[in-house]
């Protein structure tokens, strides 16, 4: 019997708690309705609810099922069918389901214990147990508080789907049917004789997000005489087919293109009057500047760059049998409309570009996420479809947990800043570090070879209508249209599944290379890998999906997750499926490459799509943009001076941006596959927060890798180019504090470097409506990207990859918020010895405190400022070659092992640092500030870069001084008692109890916000 | 790696009685500890052997060649249907041989042979809901449970063990307080009634219990981190051979695992560099060598 040939019949179990059992998420959405939402719901009683459609099922198949698999019989009473009964004593009810072909991993889990407890060959790849949670509320709340509570809580809107009301009047329940409708039929869609407005409005309609110069491209490509006899030639149509139009608009987005870092900029200085023009940002700033880096460290022995922007990840040599694999991505728009899902495809998607480089199948090592949010406190309006900055972070949060805990890959670093105009588009950085051996099967690992021949296999998820459009929806500006396609939903153990798979099948020697399918799907994926052989053929009607009812355009274009696109010869084709049937990956042969210079597309036998690879990649006309460079008029501001700056320094250790993000380290697994030897916090009591992580390579070797991340906003309000260096300064210091070493300073030292860089920017295209100050940001931009070459030439620290991310505004109701410019540098060092690792926090009572760089007037964007609703103008410069003399020092201290502790200087100052230096343990600290021009809170809080806090054991002191010479300022001592005092001039200014300030530190508004509560309520509703 | 070598479809075939002590360590469908887990048994002195699970339930690979069987941590199926519920139904129900043999079958054969199971979080959360812990009525049939966290959260975090007194079982031989991190949102034991308490602590099956800084056992978060019933963290089955726990001792092979070890080394740089979790597989590593060297001789 296979239980899908027969009409389905549906079934419904719920799962209940037995009384007495802790209700733990219904304690949560009471707590949560009260607090976010001022609604009262006495108490919430929640419930599991799956619905089977699976025809042919006895009931006592369906009670078996329903007791021995999925309740469990100490927590659990099962009810079934039309005995599904509410409880008593609850007046209101929300139901929340998926909406139609939303991915449902626990329907799916469910349907494969069915497949094990029936020990029968049931479908499992399309949807029949959908599953459900109902919530029942002991208040009679009105139907909108419900939806209120339902929508704003418990779910999304944009994928889930919601029943409300009184529960006398019967449980309304609902069950998703996805498909059906539309067929697979290929349009036309004629551009000949289209105006200019009838083009963009075109584009517009069907989200190309093509510009007019662009669209103009693609109507005369298909007027050429030599297109037209080549498609009467081939039997299709003159017009372009929808998907052709697909295609086109996929591989020319933004996303996919960069076609703003690719433009010629014209740029005016309007103080100086200087007028450049800049031949590519990428070119110029970041390929060339590599390039001469690159140039630099062969000249000295060091060949340790590998690959370099030119595949998913960058590859550098750890050693003569492994190559580290570094990438960061981002995933902004999706994020905005849907936290968790966005989120959660963010790090999942960015996990498959180091998985697939080159020929695949790098074993992954960590995963790093930095995010820009607003204030989670914001009480402001929200426009149409913007969310609440809190269920933006909590959404995020969640979905980073879920990506990276699931996917067993550890998340070892990050940073959340927070500043109103994120609260938009919040700012979703994801990074993956992976290692992948030289040689897999005798083959060059990080090489992508393709021949004609070679067979298309898709490898993973199914296609869905999910994520439709992602990739031209993340070129064009958010607005409260966005279409709830352009969601997409990740499945963690699809991934996982096909990630294990991967490893095996590279290393059998399986795979010819891989890609993944991230924007743009098989459009993308395919279109990419075909420029290498010379063409392609796919065969869509192959391609299985979800669901029916996707156009062929559809099932091309889908952003579907979990999918890899193999490269893999005819003759390993039987090997490669056998080893996908017994890991349970399903494997599609959809095509193969060809030579003939072309993408040909089919359904059933039919060309759905045919198109020039030369036009397709290299057919977008290039964009020429306007850059204009006004100084911001800014000045110092005038801040009465204290003799006492403790309640200052509370003050700032408490401040959203300073505050402890433990409640959310904690919730990321940092130290899964055992190698994590810095983590984000440490110390005796787990709360000294590190500079950056170190994560060991395997456990044969003390080799590894230290990693950080700079990025720095704010002070771009003062000037784009001091924000982006400093930036980059933040990560290299960060390294240098944990022990790490700068690259190329001797001979073949082997010490790889790899950086990615993600500038994600408001847009920054000129219009006199709609963008009229778009030159001055495009100005920042180039200020940004010259910061930027700057410092990988002066630290000689080459980038490897990265991505842009161009359209960060949100518009809606008239009204349009920007990010303000920001740039992530993520880097990453090789660290010859993890056991020599440094950590922030000080160590023994009676070592001595250095202040190791120079501190000057550099006040301006401040947190100090901050604090007094101040900007200021005096920004912190980054003094390069200073800096790198610093930390050069540093390193040669280390190699002699001078240094105890070390804790860069960044948010907050001097004060902040040596404050967070003394939370490792009960230790305290004292301290004489050194006499000098500079006034006291300046010394205290001025945010001066390229400086750290360090402590030398007494022994050591003679031989620490005698390196660092003049680049060491004395301070004192740590001390046996828990006292934090700083004197300066005879005067104590500081002076408190170090418990205390970690406890201040320690329950700032990111803990109190996410932080564990209701603890205390427990013991009562336990039972026992 | 064990795995990439040995291949997935050939079946191991093992010399007996060479004195190597074999562990075999499960993965495939969202286990993600195996690694490490192979690394504690290798540095343990044991020969570590990574397979898929299928390689096992398609009987490519019998678990009657090797001297220790464990199942990792991770998120098995996703946890979707709670955690290490879909693969315990898999082990339960799958059939993998004629008369609708089960690797649950196979499993308490190995038991009954004297062999040894080891389960860490993910694994341990499959041992409970098989029923394989605690056991008390020898006929494996689950009789507590794991379920979500009293915080309600996943959380990673290192806590301090005390080991019970009366345990018996060979891997936590010698060992008293143990440093480990937890990283779980579902690592909460529910032990339904009061004669299921008295009857595990009588026997001292709870062998693992969360302390506090004063060493006594504590269902203070965080220090206990979960809420669990008798601040347990760990059982055992009566023979001690079956052995779960929540805690990733694997993840303590190193010192420099700990998060405090800077400072611990500048106290006793002569300090051994292993970490304090290694131990219980050393322990399990000796018992079975010794148990070898006593057949062989």
């Amino acid at each position: 019997m296979t239980l899908t040939d027969l009409e389905p019949t549906t079934h419904t179990i719920q799962l209940t708690l037995k009384p007495g059992q802790h209700d733990g998420d219904g304690h949560r959405v009471a707590a949560a309705a009260a607090r976010h939402l001022g609604l009262a719901t006495g108490r919430v009683r929640t419930a599991a609810r799956y619905t089977v459609r699976y025809g042919a099922l006895s009931p006592e198949q369906l009670r078996a099922f329903a007791t021995r698999c999925l309740a469990d019989p100490v927590l659990h009473d099962v009810t079934l069918n039309e005995a599904v009964a509410p409880v008593p004593g609850f007046a209101a009810y929300i139901l929340v389901a998926r909406g139609p072909g939303v991915t449902d991993d626990e329907g799916t889990s469910a349907q494969n214990a069915l497949a094990d407890f029936l020990n029968e060959p049931i479908d499992t790849r399309t949807q029949h147990i959908f599953s459900k949670r109902l919530y029942l509320l002991e208040h009679d709340l009105p139907t909108a508080d419900l939806r209120r509570l339902a929508e704003e809580l418990l779910g999304n809107k944009m994928i889930n789907r919601f029943e409300v009301g009184r529960v006398a009047d019967g449980i309304r329940d609902y069950t998703p049917r996805p498909g059906g409708g539309a067929e697979a039929i290929t349009e036309t869609i004629s551009l000949n004789g289209l105006s200019d407005g009838a083009l963009v409005q075109l584009s517009k309609d069907n989200i190309y997000a093509l510009n007019l110069e662009e669209m103009c491209a693609v109507r005369d490509y298909y007027a050429a005489a030599d297109t037209q006899a080549a498609r009467r030639a081939q039997g299709l149509p003159a017009d372009p087919t929808d998907c052709e139009l697909e295609i086109i608009a996929q591989t020319w987005s933004e996303h996919c293109k960069h076609k703003e870092f690719s433009a010629v900029i014209n740029y005016r200085d309007l103080a100086t009057g200087e007028e450049k023009q800049i031949d590519s940002l990428f070119k110029t700033y970041i390929k060339d500047a590599t390039s001469e880096v690159d140039r630099q460290l062969r000249a000295n022995g060091n060949d340790w760059l590998i690959k370099v922007f030119s595949d998913n990840a960058g590859a550098v040599r750890i050693n003569a049998n492994s190559l580290f694999v570094w990438k960061v991505e981002t995933h902004n728009s999706p994020s905005a409309i849907d936290p968790y899902g966005g989120a959660i495809t963010g790090i999942l998607g960015n996990n498959r570009d180091p998985l697939a480089t080159g020929i695949g199948g790098a074993r992954l090592l960590f995963n790093t996420n930095v995010l820009c949010f607003g204030n989670p406190d914001y009480d402001g309006p929200l426009l149409t479809g913007q969310l609440h900055p809190r269920r933006i972070l909590e959404g995020v949060r969640k979905g980073i947990e879920d990506g990276g805990n699931k996917s067993g890959v550890p998340t070892v670093n990050g940073a959340i800043v927070f500043d109103d105009r994120y609260r938009g588009k919040p700012l979703v950085y994801c990074g993956t570090g992976a290692v992948m051996p030289m040689q897999f099967a005798g083959l060059d690992s990080w090489e992508k070879k393709i021949d004609a021949g070679d067979r298309i296999v898709m490898a993973g998820g199914r296609v869905g209508k999910d994520g439709i459009h992602g990739a031209t929806f993340s070129s064009i500006e958010l607005d409260e249209s966005a279409p709830a396609t352009a969601v997409q939903i990740g499945s963690p153990i699809t991934q996982k599944l096909a990630m294990d798979f991967l490893l095996i099948a590279a290393r059998r020697g399986l795979l010819k290379c891989s890609t993944d399918n991230g924007a743009g799907g098989l459009s993308s994926s395919v279109g990419e890998l075909a420029g290498i052989s010379g063409g392609a053929v796919v065969e869509l009607e192959k391609v299985p999906l979800k669901y029916p009812g996707l156009r062929p355009w559809e099932i091309f274009v889908s952003e579907s997750q979990e999918r890899f696109t193999l490269v893999v010869e005819p003759g390993r084709m039987a090997e490669l499926l056998a080893l996908g049937q017994e890991m349970e990956v399903e494997l599609t042969d959809i095509g193969h490459f060809t030579n003939d210079g072309s993408l040909d597309v089919n359904f059933d036998g039919q060309p759905v799509a045919r198109l020039a690879l030369e036009f397709l990649h290299d057919g977008v006309p290039r964009k020429t943009l306007e850059a204009e460079y006004e100084k911001p008029a800014a000045t110092e501001p005038k801040i009465p001076t204290q003799t006492d700056y403790t309640g200052t320094l509370r003050l700032l250790l408490g401040a959203l941006n300073i505050c402890s993000r433990e409640s959310v380290i904690r919730q990321y697994d940092h130290e899964v596959k055992g190698r994590t030897i810095v983590k984000p916090l440490m110390g005796a009591t787990g709360q000294a927060p590190q500079d950056a992580a170190v994560v060991r390579f395997n456990f044969e070797s003390w080799e590894g890798v230290a990693v950080s991340n700079g990025i720095l906003p704010r002070y771009g309000d003062l000037d784009a180019y001091q924000m982006s260096a400093g930036s980059f300064d933040e990560a290299v210091r960060q390294i240098i504090a944990v022990g790490g070493k700068l690259p190329n300073l001797t001979p073949g030292d082997n010490i790889f470097w790899s950086v990615n860089d993600n500038f994600c920017v408001p847009d920054s295209v000129y219009d006199p409506a709609i963008n009229p100050d778009g030159k001055q940001k495009l100005a920042k931009l180039v200020q940004m990207c010259e910061a930027l070459r700057d410092a990988t030439a002066a630290y000689c620290i080459p980038l490897t990859s990265g991505k842009d991310s161009m359209k960060n505004d949100f518009k809606a109701d008239g009204v349009k918020i920007s990010v303000p410019p920001t740039v992530l540098y993520s880097m990453t060092a090789k660290m010859e010895d993890v056991r020599r690792a440094i950590t922030s926090d000080f160590k023994e009572a009676g070592d001595v405190i250095y202040l190791l760089g120079e501190t000057y007037d550099e006040l301006g964007g401040s947190e100090f400022y901050a604090l007094h609703g101040e900007l200021g103008a005096l920004v912190p410069q980054v003094r390069f070659a200073e800096a790198k003399a610093l930390y050069t020092l540093i390193g040669q201290a280390n190699d002699g092992a001078l240094i105890q502790s070390c804790h860069d200087l960044s948010d907050g100052g001097l004060a902040v640092a040596l404050a967070e230096a003394t939370f490792g343990y009960g230790c305290g600290a004292s301290v004489e500030l050194p006499e000098s021009a500079l006034p006291l809170a300046t010394h205290l809080f001025s945010e001066s870069h390229s400086r750290f806090v360090a402590t030398v054991a007494p022994a050591d002191v003679v031989a620490f001084e005698a390196l660092l010479g003049g680049r060491a300022t004395r301070l004192g001592l740590v001390t046996e008692d828990d006292q934090l005092t700083v004197r300066h001039a005879g005067q104590t200014v500081i002076e408190a109890p170090t418990t205390e300030l970690r406890h201040t530190w320690s329950n700032g508004p990111v803990n109190q916000l996410l932080g564990v509560d209701e603890l205390a309520g427990f013991g009562d509703s336990a039972g026992h | 790696m064990a795995q990439d070598l040995q291949g997935l479809v050939h079946k191991v075939q093992l010399p007996a009685q060479d004195g190597v002590v074999r562990a075999l360590v499960l993965t495939g469908f969202g286990i993600n500890c195996e690694e490490e887990i192979a690394a504690a048994y290798r540095l343990a002195g044991a020969q570590a052997t990574i397979v898929h699970l299928n390689q096992v339930l398609h009987g490519a690979v019998s678990i009657h060649d090797f001297d220790v069987l464990t199942f990792p941590g991770g998120f098995s199926f996703g946890d979707d249907l709670g955690s290490g519920v879909v693969l315990a139904n898999k082990l339960r129900y799958r059939q993998t041989g004629p008369g609708g043999r089960t690797l649950l079958d196979d499993i308490k054969q190995f038991v009954a042979d004297g062999k040894f199971v080891l389960g860490i979080c993910n694994g341990f959360q499959v041992l409970v809901k098989l029923g394989l812990l605690p056991n008390l009525g020898g006929d494996v049939t689950p009789e507590v449970t794991l379920t979500h966290n009293a915080s309600g959260r996943y959380e990673d975090r290192w806590v301090r063990l005390r080991v019970h007194p009366r345990t018996t079982t060979p891997f936590l031989k010698g060992l008293d307080v143990l440093e480990v991190p937890v990283r779980h949102g579902e690592g909460r034991l529910v032990v339904p009634d009061a004669a299921t308490r008295g009857a595990l602590e009588a026997a001292g099956l709870n062998c693992l219990s969360y302390i506090d800084a004063a060493g006594d056992g504590t269902s203070e978060y965080p220090h206990n981190p979960n809420g669990a019933d008798l601040n347990c963290a760990g059982l055992t089955d009566p023979t001690g051979q079956v052995f779960g726990l929540m805690p990733h001792p694997e993840a303590f092979l190193s010192a420099f695992n700990h998060p405090d070890w800077a400072r611990r080394r500048r106290q006793n740089p002569a300090a051994s560099e292993e970490g304090a979790g290694l131990q219980i597989f050393k322990n399990i590593v000796e018992h079975i060598a010794q148990k070898h060297s006593v057949l062989a001789n």
